[in-house]
């Protein structure tokens, strides 16, 4: 199950701000539902953003990143019209995926 | 898929969905990229003295991280986090939470020409303080901000 993420980068002088934001439950293992019963533990464990196949970025998180994640950031050498992505692994192994031209 | 399980003979579409999905599980990556190692043993820490130990790095206090965090924070479950540095060749930016579970939430790598700032959203569970860490030239410097949580952030 690969989920979407919503993107967006704006070039700012030398420099291009991207913003992301990811659907995802981010659940720490540590929450019960109505029920009593434990939900299970299910986070973003690894965030990558390119600018076309260069590494701009690189993340690991924990279970206390917020449900539907923000990342923000800005890098160097970007042009109006290049492509960037930023994608996402979780603990279960699924993966998510985003991408924009630069603005 | 256990709808086609319940429900009969499977579909050629499904058939073919069922198989493409299985596919795309089986050539899904363990790892987005092959560089990174994750500290495992710091993400579990129970305490900030020991993701420190685990991280093999002991702190010193440095007013070149700026650390915004709101003072007060109403839902805990979402606090905005920036931490930028100003100090050279800063290669990674750490976000802890002193009274989480597990207090590190998160690692940035800094590569070279990208801002040493970061934005992100963490849970905090209670009042504590929040660490903006930074790893540069191999030293680890950081700086402290505390935000009062008004609601906890374990959504419980």
């Amino acid at each position: 199950m690969a989920g979407r993420i919503r993107i967006r980068a704006q070039k700012q002088g030398e420099y291009t701000e991207v913003k992301a934001l990811m659907r995802h439950p981010m659940e720490t293992g540590m929450r019960k539902d109505a029920a009593g019963e434990p939900i299970p533990a299910h986070f973003i464990t690894e965030v990558a953003g390119k600018h076309g196949e260069k590494v701009v970025m690189s993340a690991q998180w924990g279970a206390a990143v917020s449900q539907n994640p923000f990342l923000g950031f800005r890098f160097k050498g970007g042009e109006s019209g290049d492509e960037v992505s930023v994608s996402y692994i979780d603990n279960k192994g699924e993966t998510g995926s985003g991408s924009t031209k630069i603005r | 898929m256990n709808q086609t399980e319940t429900f009969g003979p499977i579909g050629r579409r499904q058939f073919l969905r069922a198989g493409a999905a299985f596919a795309a599980l089986a050539i899904a990556p363990i790892k987005l990229l092959a560089s990174m190692v994750r500290p495992e043993g710091a993400f579990q820490a129970t305490t900030v003295e020991a993701t420190l130990a685990e991280l093999g790095m002991q702190p010193v206090e440095s007013s070149d991280i700026v650390l915004e965090t709101p003072n007060i924070a109403e839902n805990g479950a979402v606090v905005p986090v920036t931490v930028t540095s100003s100090i050279p060749n800063t290669s990674r930016i750490f976000v802890m939470v002193e009274k989480n579970p597990n207090p590190l939430a998160a690692i940035f790598d800094i590569p070279e020409g990208t801002e040493a700032s970061v934005q992100t959203r963490v849970k905090v569970a209670q009042t504590c303080l929040l660490y903006g860490l930074v790893e540069a030239d191999g030293k680890l410097y950081m700086t402290t901000r505390e935000t009062k949580v008004t609601l906890g952030g374990c959504g419980g």
